[in-house]
């Protein structure tokens, strides 16, 4: 194992990337992952690669679907407000089956918001953003180490499904800083014989699109995309349970609330609560058997997040409502203190028979 | 099992991510588990700065510090904020150059050390910030200075390594200063 160093987590993501092969960056400055850009800016010319301030967020992602089609690995990263920008290129992305990572370290919205750390993206890289029928693989990275080991696996499955992954994480994410090792990279991209690259006269010549004019033709393609869905749903979905075994109140949370509940379940079970965690690690596929597995053990459920109640409709979907799901949160780039998870599980545990 | 968590504050400028990046990776390279999480956005540009670091022998949950065991303030609008976040029988560390006033708990160790003016003195200009996290070191358990070179090279750029020795004196001044 390499030695570990202190990274902050916008930079591990930087790292990981071009160490699970991705030799071109597109992106343009925004805070907080400014800071993925900037390592990208120093690292890509050593390694020969590719880092290209865009003059927008949209040239960015166009820049995105030109290498993807190519079949190289390549990623932009950007912050809310420069995820709605590139919702579009998103879009096409899914309609052409490209695979790409993007990153979004989310502030808070809507609109150019703030600064400081959001999870109220969550809708936006879940059920959509851009238009049309389609999915992107979410992933939300919960400490430095992770935003490294999930930047790998973005890649690897976006290769796999040729499809977006996403990385949704948030600012305190981007900034902080933890020790990381970024090692035993297992790179999986397989054979791309749809690439771009030039038929040398030996081969048909490959068309990437996602205009079909004939709707029957495109609604086919649809259903061929939500095959490709179904299987992911049912092989990728990736979750942390966190005492669990004995749990009468469960907490679902991802990325930074999951570590404040973390902090929360061990006062509450100083104070005798069996409070536990479901940590969603895909966003989308979301982790529904274990929800819908502890919603006949558990009491009630509570969703921690940094959002006005995104989270919590997946939750009461998963659990298909047998237990009430209650909403812990704060918005804006608030964020909640251990004491308030606490209270919201006192209050849970009191209410919930 | 030990874990402590510090809140370092004060002017942009004054070396407070600096300080608590020497904690962070102190308590790295002794094998415990350790985060730092910095303000960012318009404190970068001066105005106020602070930062988060937690050192522990568990894993580590929240990386924000709400509840404090040490308070390093370097100036008088952080003393004011976060003094009485400090849990009781904490310590605060104050840089009593540019504090003027006393700090009003009773139920915690403080420590005045006049680091800006003992930075003058010794040609240690822009290194109050060193001297500071010197005496926390003396006073803070689980601490020591044994790797403070090994801890200097990860944190001092690679343009700057003439400044290592200025940064390792320093640190020791404070780690002396009674």
């Amino acid at each position: 194992m390499s030695e570990k160093v202190l990274m902050k987590g916008n930079e591990a993501i930087a790292e990981a990337a071009i160490k699970a092969g991705c030799n071109f960056y597109f992106g343009y400055p925004i805070t907080p992952q400014t800071e993925v850009a900037a390592y990208m800016a120093k690292r890509m010319p050593k390694i020969g690669g590719t880092f290209l301030q865009a003059e927008s967020e949209i040239a960015a992602i166009n820049m995105v679907i030109g290498v993807a089609s190519t079949g190289k690995r390549v990623m932009t990263s950007s912050s809310s407000p420069g995820i709605s920008l590139k919702s579009e290129g998103i879009s096409y992305l899914a309609g052409c089956d490209l695979p790409a990572l993007v990153v979004n370290v989310q502030r808070g919205g809507p609109g150019l918001g703030g600064i400081q750390p959001s999870q109220s993206d969550y809708f936006q890289a879940t059920k959509g953003g851009g238009h049309g029928d389609y999915r992107n693989i979410v992933l939300a990275p919960s400490s430095v180490q992770e935003m490294a080991a999930l930047t790998v696996k973005g890649f690897n499955l976006a290769d796999k499904y040729r499809m977006v992954a996403m990385i949704l994480a948030d600012g305190t994410m981007g900034q902080m800083m933890e020790p990381v090792a970024i090692d035993d990279i297992e790179i999986e991209t397989g054979e791309k014989p749809w690439a771009l690259t030039g038929t040398e006269c030996r081969r048909p010549r490959n068309i990437v699109n996602s205009l079909y004019l004939k709707p029957d033709v495109l609604e086919q393609k649809n259903f061929e995309r939500f095959e490709k869905y179904k299987q992911i749903e049912e092989n990728e979905a990736l979750y942390e349970s966190y005492m669990m075994d004995d749990a009468d109140i469960c907490i679902v949370s991802f990325g930074i609330t999951a570590r404040i509940a973390k902090n929360a379940i061990a006062t509450a079970r100083a104070k005798g609560i069996k409070a536990g965690l479901i940590r969603p690690i895909t966003l989308w596929p979301f982790p529904k058997k274990p929800l819908l597995e502890a919603a006949d053990k558990c009491r009630a459920f509570i969703s921690v997040e940094l959002s006005m109640g995104q989270l919590v409709e997946d939750v009461e979907l998963a659990t298909r409502c047998k237990k009430p799901v209650y909403l812990c949160n704060r918005t804006g780039g608030m964020i909640p203190s251990p004491d308030e998870v606490v209270a919201a599980i006192e209050k849970a545990d009191k209410e919930a028979k | 099992m030990a874990t402590t968590k510090m809140v370092f504050a004060g002017f942009g400028g004054q070396g407070i991510l600096f300080a608590g990046k020497f904690m962070a990776y102190n308590g790295l390279i002794a094998d415990r588990q350790v985060s730092w999480l910095p303000s960012y956005g318009p404190e970068m540009r001066g105005g106020t700065a602070n930062c988060n670091v937690i050192v522990s022998d568990e894993p580590i949950g929240s990386p924000i510090v709400d509840k404090p065991d040490v308070l390093v303030a370097m100036n008088l609008p952080s003393l004011d904020k976060y003094e009485d976040t400090v849990v009781p029988g904490g310590k605060i560390f104050v840089d009593s150059t540019l504090i003027e006033r006393k700090v009003r708990r009773t139920d915690v160790d403080v420590y005045y050390i006049p680091a800006t003016r003992l930075a003058s003195e010794k040609k240690l200009d822009t290194l109050a910030n060193m001297i500071i996290t010197g005496k926390l070191v003396k006073e803070v358990d689980g601490f020591s200075l044994d790797n403070v070179q090994e801890v200097l090279s990860h944190i001092v750029s690679a343009r700057h390594q003439d400044l290592l020795g200025f940064n390792r004196d320093a640190l020791e001044l404070g780690y002396n200063y009674q």
